[in-house]
């Protein structure tokens, strides 16, 4: 195996806190030990929960400030190109790519915060409004070495111009590819 | 039934939008369809939202699955031979939804409903999720004989279908029912209509790969009794039930299913129809200046029942499983079938109440041709009808007769089209006190795509400078203002007969679309129904952010008849766009065809306005603050309008900055004249129409006197006629909702 994305989705129900549960299943055993060998790592929507559940990421994601589920298509603009999921973008780039969650609401405290921007480790962040309240418009993360990604909008859906509203997220699956056998974007 | 759910759509029902209940029921509502549906991972697609003062004590909560599946996997409920094991599988029995069916949705609402709260069924989506996959897996496997899902009456319903429909008998012993609440008694075990359960049938050599399948998906499934011989003389088998040893139940199940009583309820049209349909919305005044009719524009276009829908719709999942093409506000959702081939279904749901108040047999068809007509302006084949017929309560004789007229008016209309209708769904008495809502017969329709690729969206497209499409009306527009959004929003009223509704031309019209879209001759198409064509220019237009110049045409431009023109809700009308070189093919293939055209402008892809040629011009963001304002407003989380995407996606990721309007000081004549008469050379405007339009414009039967336009007093008994659309407010402030056919099941049978 040379990477893994953990989908979108309600892990057990998530009745109780979002991939709270999921964080325990026993593949996550194997995930996390791959993740701190290096494999790239991409969650998404309830992967990104349960990478943040897990301690692979930090911080966490709570209820949409407005308290309701939001679909749209948003627009992001890919902040570090530096990441196994987006090294195929330019940095600055805006993409367009569907979030659709209930509780994608980024929050850490200030000091993470900070360190995470000082890094350069806020992938990604909400352009032209926040659907979800997030702190300073983040949309997507990734830990020091730059092979795991949490990102709350999907980019799995802008694949295809028949039922996406763009191509644009191909990037982040040219990247990893880019990223393992070095193949051209 | 042995399919794949692949997507959900919803036609809600609420009461008047600025209401208070309503804005406490509203939100409940969209978050419970919301959280099961996106929990569950089905995309929703589309649906209706509408409000009505009739609907403000019952609220109408419809929801339509689509699956998929071969046809050699379809299952059957028959619990057929004796000796196989009769297994309960899902979610553990509790107490929720004893006697859903009877007291909830078999009762009008009182004073006392509020004790009728234990009644409701709590849902669970996981738990759902894991015995749809725990099913589909069984019938890959072919580990069952028969399979029913537990919905209205339990237990009680689905053992005795199951054997009946075999013809056989039953031995159970209900003590095994796995329960919630230990201290259940036999006829509530009996009675509960606890959601997430499958009654499956299962051969005994089969049973312990059943059990083993279960628990791999992490649901209970118990073998609860076994299926039982017909006696030897011939005659069905006995359902015998015992609880703890003690006989609970003896009856031929047959007794239950098929020896119901028929109703031969005594019917009687309503006493205030004749009154009603006398007080005709065309002798309403209608705006006749330039100024009164941009007003009327923008008012409209913010009314609840036509503004954007974005804050209920944009609670739903519509991407998930990644096979969506089209998802509301679009007329049809879209779901591709198949990757390969490109093969996909278009579904689209519709139901006028105000229409089938006035006249439920014609409201029907009318609900029944907008919705095939929905279907079929995004290229689709419509090959099946499916309906949820809401009303009040049948005792009372008027109810009745509206609900026989409606029963009448769709078996006549899919006669008509030559489509069956394959399923349906009855909720009576959805009444609050002896205010009966609205008659609500809410029709689906089903259509085929050969190839998703060529479904026709309804936005007008952005094309690169200099270029564009032409706009042409299909079908013929009359005076025809009863029962309209307008008439509704403007005065309140609710009277005369509404549009007239014409099938075989509803059929020409869609295979006429079929063909055009196969071969390339449109760029949208927008079915014109509530709110007429004024609605489908702003809502094409809004879609993608691309404007439109129209001129109307020479026997719609005096007095008030330009307002008619865009207000008039006359059925079998399509707005479509046709890129530049396809114009004469395309009017050609109407002609064949025998569909009336009319060409009435293009498209003005670097506008950013609708301009109608005389009459006014919108921009594109006074009209979008317009129609997005509305629900924020009402329901909370006012927000800027998103204008982002309508910008993202001409193409460009770039936010729009806030365009300022025109001036208004332009005259319009210079701006559209000219493109318009140059973008068509080869078209004559009047070369559709059979007819000259002014002898058209009157509906046989409707003696219409207003070639003026002049506004006229209304002259019917508005007094009688008012109070008899007048909801119920004070009774329907101390109610629940009900929801009507709810995801889980039919409530009715």
């Amino acid at each position: 195996m040379d990477a893994v994305v953990l989908p979108g989705g309600f892990s057990y129900g998530d009745y109780l806190r979002c991939g709270a549960i999921a964080r325990f299943a026993p593949v996550m055993e194997t995930v996390v030990e791959a993740a701190r060998g290096g494999m790239p790592v991409l969650g998404i929507c309830n992967g990104f929960q349960i990478l943040c559940e897990a301690h692979l990421l930090p911080g966490a994601l709570t209820r949409n400030q407005h308290l309701h589920f939001r679909n749209r298509d948003q627009v992001l603009r890919i902040e570090t190109t530096g990441t196994a999921w987006t090294n195929t973008f330019q940095s600055g780039q805006e993409v367009l790519v569907p979030v659709k969650n209930g509780e994608g609401c980024y929050v850490a405290d200030a000091a993470t915060l900070d360190r995470l921007e000082a890094e350069g480790r806020v992938v990604a962040r909400y352009v032209g409004g926040n659907p979800n309240g997030s702190q300073r418009d983040i949309a997507a993360i990734t830990n020091e070495a730059g092979n795991v990604v949490g990102i709350m909008p999907h980019p799995e859906h802008a694949v295809e111009a028949l039922t996406g509203p763009s191509l644009d997220g191909l990037g982040f699956f040219t990247s990893v590819l880019k990223h393992l056998v070095g193949a051209p974007a | 039934m042995g399919a794949r759910p692949v997507a959900v759509m919803d036609p809600l029902r609420f009461g008047a939008a600025d209401h208070p209940d309503t804005a406490r029921v509203l939100p409940g509502v969209v978050a419970g369809v919301g959280g099961y549906g996106n929990c569950l991972g089905l995309p929703n697609i589309g649906g209706e939202v509408v409000f009505d003062p009739c609907y403000q004590g019952n609220p109408l909560v419809n929801a339509l699955c689509l699956g998929v599946l071969p046809v050699d996997r379809l299952q059957k409920k028959e619990a057929a031979g004796p000796g196989n094991v009769v297994v309960l599988m899902g979610a553990r029995t509790g107490r929720d939804g004893i006697g859903g069916v009877s007291v909830l949705a078999s009762a009008t609402f009182d004073e006392g409903s509020e004790q009728r709260r234990p009644s409701v069924q709590v849902g669970d989506p996981f738990m759902e999720k894991l015995l749809i996959e725990a099913c589909l897996e069984l019938y890959d496997a072919e580990l069952v004989v028969g399979i029913q899902d537990l919905g209205g009456a339990g237990l009680t319903c689905a053992l005795t279908e199951t054997a009946a429909s075999a013809g056989t008998g039953m031995r159970v012993w209900l003590e095994r029912v796995p329960l919630r609440e230990a201290s259940m008694e036999p006829h509530e075990i009996l009675a509960s209509e606890s959601q997430e359960r499958m009654l499956l049938v299962v051969a005994p050599d089969k049973l312990e790969a059943v059990l083993k399948t279960a628990e791999k998906w992490g649901v209970w499934a118990t073998a609860i009794g076994e299926v039982t011989a017909p006696s030897p003389d011939g005659q069905p088998g006995r359902l015998v039930i015992t609880w703890r040893d003690q006989l609970v139940v003896d009856v031929p199940p047959g007794s239950l299913v098929d020896d119901g009583p028929v109703y031969a309820r005594p019917m009687r049209e309503p006493a205030d129809l004749i009154l009603l349909q006398a007080d005709r919305a065309e002798t309403l005044p209608r705006p006749s200046t330039p100024e009164a009719l941009r007003e009327t524009v923008l008012r409209m276009i913010a009314s609840p029942n036509l503004a954007d829908k974005t804050w209920v719709t944009e609670q739903y999942d519509r991407y998930v499983l990644g096979n969506t093409v089209l998802a509301q506000p679009e007329d049809s959702g879209v779901i591709r079938i198949d990757e390969r081939s490109g093969l996909g279904v278009a579904l689209s749901l519709d139901g006028n109440g105000r229409y089938a108040r006035l006249d439920p047999y014609q409201g029907t068809k009318l609900a029944l041709a907008e919705a095939y007509r929905n279907v079929a302006v995004t290229g689709a084949k419509p090959i099946a009808v499916t309906n949820c017929l809401n009303f009040g309560s049948p005792e009372d004789p008027a109810v009745m007769w509206q609900f026989a007229e409606a029963v009448r008016g769709l078996a006549d209309g899919c006669l008509e089209l030559g489509i069956p209708v394959t399923g349906g769904n009855v909720s009576f008495y959805n009444q609050t006190g002896a205010a009966a809502i609205h008659p609500t017969p809410v029709v689906g329709v089903l259509g085929v795509l050969d190839d998703v690729a060529e479904r026709v969206p309804m936005g007008f497209v952005p094309r690169p400078a200099g270029d564009h499409d032409q706009l042409f009306l299909l079908g013929e527009t009359h005076v025809e203002l009863s029962g309209s959004e307008w008439a509704w929003v403007t005065h309140e009223h609710l009277g005369g007969i509404p549009p007239q509704v014409d099938l075989a031309r509803e059929r020409q019209l869609a295979e006429l679309l079929a063909e055009a879209a196969r071969v390339g001759h449109l760029s949208s198409a927008h079915d014109l129904s509530d709110g007429g064509l004024a609605q489908g220019l702003v809502e094409s237009s809004l879609r993608r952010g691309v404007g439109a110049r129209v001129a109307l045409p020479e026997h719609f431009a005096g007095g008030s008849m330009p307002f008619v023109f865009l207000f008039s809700e006359s059925a079998g009308r399509v707005l479509v766009s046709v890129p530049r070189g396809h114009e004469k093919a395309f009017t050609a293939l109407c002609a064949e065809r025998s569909v009336p055209w009319e060409f009435i402008g293009v498209t003005d892809p670097a506008g950013d306005a609708l301009e109608v040629h005389g009459q006014f011009r919108i921009g594109l963001d006074e009209l979008r603050a317009a129609h997005g304002a509305t629900l924020p407003r009402l329901f909370g989380g006012a927000e800027a309008p998103q204008v982002e995407v309508a910008a993202t996606r001409t193409g460009t990721t770039t936010v729009l900055p806030a365009t300022a309007e025109r001036p208004v000081g332009v005259d319009p004549a210079q701006v559209a004249a000219e493109p318009i008469a140059e973008a068509a050379p080869d078209v004559a405007p009047e070369a559709g129409r059979s007819a000259p339009a002014e002898a058209q414009a009157t509906p046989a039967g409707q003696p219409e006197a207003t070639s003026a336009g002049q506004p006229e007093t209304e002259d019917a008994p508005a007094g009688e006629t008012r109070a008899a659309r007048e909801p119920d407010d004070t009774s329907g402030d101390s109610t629940s909702p009900t929801t009507g056919p709810a995801a889980g099941g039919p409530d009715q049978r």
